[in-house]
């Protein structure tokens, strides 16, 4: 029962982080019904930027720098990127257009901080906790803290002020948001910057147990991208219990069948939900019209 | 007027992750060349070397060797830190009967991929998985008397070539491991694979990774608060696994052709030489610098003794070398022969052991005495 446990108490840890950056393809997604494939790499920059201002400003002064970071980056993905695509009606330019600044983010961050993995100083104790016979890491667990306060904060901003109300009217009905007079281009790109800053402090948030380096945002991206179409796109509880589920069968698998296969059931999982229940397992049905 | 200088060709991979071991063995190789030329060069002409980097990835590499061959024209090449940019890339330099000394590179296969052929240009002055993996399995059964141990290795050929050598040994000891746990590059959670191998009751960890994810079994480990010995091949002494595990890492053993230490006047001045050119105290990979110096001597006593500079008449001369050559991993008396490409023996690496973040030898009476230099038995 023990060994259960901690299989659940790691999987949590590492299903939360699947969540969090989920959480972001979910936000822009929301308003605009288009993703960043450079999510993954918003997470990689916000960590290193993290790594270098911890350095020059201490742990705590450095988390607003990296979430102005965050914000500026994805407004910038947002007006390089999806504009022209959105304005367009194009299907897919965003698509290749988020995935080619995606990759030069990356070469980018090759040149600035070279292509080595490099450890990031840990806020809190590297000392297990032991909890009743499961072992648990203090970062593991502000991790899933850290992550769902985030989280919680941009729903209520979204629930609660005026900025987030047009965020919410745009994302149901675009138009006529839009004949409300509220600006939906820059709800747009707004949501661009809360969705790269969701993934820069997810940056920060796991460098301390993963290492960072440029490579960092390649396999989490696309984790969390099957997280978020199993969770369900439009929806922001969905993504958070996508990641738990995928987080947490990983371990079991790696454990109870063979670790050679751990990533093999959340592939799976994927696959039947993209064939049985499209909109993901906690998302709304949507109706295209054309 | 001065003889055209004699262009060799050194690649590796000098950013990325293996970047600690490819800087380390370019390093070496710079020191040995520096020294050579100071002296006079071979039969007049100055080396030069042409230094591309790889990035580890195996069509780079490909690229690489061709540009080597066919614009720079380079005698020799020197290199290749990762088996697979190996295998990828020689097959152009076998082709074009120009010689190949694999100074890094540990897969077994290296040195085989054209052992069937008329002639093989391939050579190694690296220690083979083929002899790491029995090492690692002596060490840890025979010497330290661990009777269950379990096998962590990555999903890479690396990982998967190397744990087919450690079943293969531990078979020829009559032991099973309780567990053969595999991990990705990138995985940051070992927390399945070492509850696997604890539930079996492992006494022991063998692991054949690299740095990054080897410090997450170690961290791991911590993490769990289950303490076993790591014991596992050489990467275990890569500057990625000593930093990132700091404490956690403390005690992992694996095989060493060469630990940074003055055992003998020759590896003292070598060490010297190295901190004064590089301004480094601890060699990132003293392994492969080792390795990169001495491949440059093997390759300059067999351009004396070919007298030009000819790809078949160098092989001919690696395959044949009257000149003792004295390097600093050990003296090579007839490195190599028609049949047999390895320049290192079993008998020659000693297990290092991550101390204070520094690899030292695991049992300093290994490196002193007449034990100090250990050379290859004559055939």
């Amino acid at each position: 029962m023990q060994i259960f446990f901690q299989l659940v108490v790691s999987g949590i840890a590492v299903g939360m982080i699947y969540g969090v950056i989920a959480f972001g393809y979910q936000l822009t997604f929301a308003t605009s019904k288009t993703l960043n494939f450079g999510q993954g790499e918003a997470l990689m920059l916000g960590s290193l930027v993290g790594l270098t201002a911890t350095y020059l400003v201490g742990y705590w002064a450095m988390l607003p720098i990296v979430l102005a970071f965050g914000m500026l980056q994805g407004a910038v993905v947002e007006r390089l990127g999806v504009r022209q695509a959105i304005k367009m009606k194009s299907e897919s330019g965003w698509i290749m257009a988020t995935i080619a600044l995606g990759i030069i983010f990356k070469n980018l961050a090759e040149n600035i901080w070279g292509r080595d993995d490099l450890k990031f100083p840990s806020p809190l104790p590297e000392e297990a906790l032991d909890v009743m016979g499961v072992r648990v890491q203090p970062m593991e667990i502000a991790i899933v803290f850290g992550a769902l306060g985030l989280m919680l904060a941009v729903e209520v901003f979204n629930r609660r002020s005026i900025f987030g109300k047009a965020v919410v009217a745009t994302a149901n009905d675009r138009d006529a948001a839009g004949l409300m007079g509220i600006n939906t281009g820059a709800v747009i790109t707004f949501s661009y910057a809360l969705s790269s800053m969701t993934a820069a402090f997810a940056g920060v948030l796991i460098a301390p147990i993963t290492l960072t380096g440029p490579r960092l945002g390649a396999v989490l991206g696309l984790k969390a991208f099957a997280v978020a179409i199993i969770g369900g796109l439009n929806s922001g509880f969905g993504v958070i219990v996508g990641g738990l589920i995928i987080g947490i069968l990983e371990k079991f698998t790696g454990y109870y069948l063979s670790t050679g296969y751990s990533e093999v059931p959340g592939l799976i999982l994927l696959l039947l939900v993209l064939s049985f229940k499209p909109s993901g397992l906690f998302g709304k049905k949507t109706i295209k019209k054309v | 007027m001065a003889a055209d200088p004699i262009k060799i060709g050194v690649a590796g991979p000098f950013t990325g992750g293996s970047s600690s071991m490819g800087v380390s063995m370019r390093d070496g190789v710079r020191l040995a060349i520096a020294e050579i030329n100071k002296a006079g060069g071979v039969m007049g002409r100055q080396l030069m070397a042409v230094e591309r980097d790889d990035e580890a990835r195996n069509e780079l590499g490909v690229q690489i060797a061709q540009e080597l061959i066919n614009k720079e024209k380079v005698v020799a090449t020197l290199g290749y830190i990762n088996t697979g940019v190996a295998l990828a890339s020689q097959r152009f330099y076998q082709e074009a009967e120009i010689p190949v000394l694999n100074n890094v590179a540990t897969g077994t296969v290296i040195t085989q991929q054209f052992a069937k052929e008329r002639a093989n240009y391939v050579f190694r002055n690296a220690a083979p998985d083929s002899i790491q993996a029995p090492m690692i399995v002596d060490e840890a059964i025979t010497k330290r008397g661990f009777k269950k141990p379990a096998i962590l290795a990555d999903s890479t050929n690396y990982g998967q070539l190397g744990r087919d050598d450690l079943e293969k040994a531990l078979a020829a000891k009559g032991v099973k491991a309780v567990a053969t746990e595999k991990f990705n590059i990138g995985d940051t959670d070992m927390t399945a694979q070492l509850l696997r191998a604890k539930e079996a009751g492992a006494d022991v960890i063998l692991t054949y990774g690299i740095g990054p994810e080897l410090a997450q079994i170690a961290n791991g480990q911590a993490k769990l608060g289950w303490k076993v010995p790591l014991v596992g091949s050489w990467t275990l002494s890569m500057a990625t696994f000593i930093d990132t595990a700091g404490a956690n890492g403390s005690g992992a053993m694996m095989p060493q052709t060469f630990v940074q230490l003055p055992s003998t006047p020759k590896r003292a001045a070598f060490i010297k030489a190295y901190q004064e050119a590089t301004k480094i105290d601890r060699m990132p990979s003293p392994v492969s610098a080792a390795q990169g110096y001495d491949s440059v001597y093997l390759l300059a006593a067999a351009i004396k003794q070919a007298g030009g500079t000819e790809g078949r008449k160098i092989k001919d001369a690696l395959e044949d070398l009257k000149e003792k050559v004295e390097g600093v991993v050990t003296t090579y008396d007839h490195p190599f022969s028609k049949t047999d490409h390895e320049a290192i023996t079993a008998n020659i690496p000693v297990f290092g052991e991550v101390k204070d973040g520094r690899v030292a030898p695991a049992r300093a009476d290994d490196l002193q005495g007449d034990k100090a230099l250990r050379t290859k038995p004559r055939a």
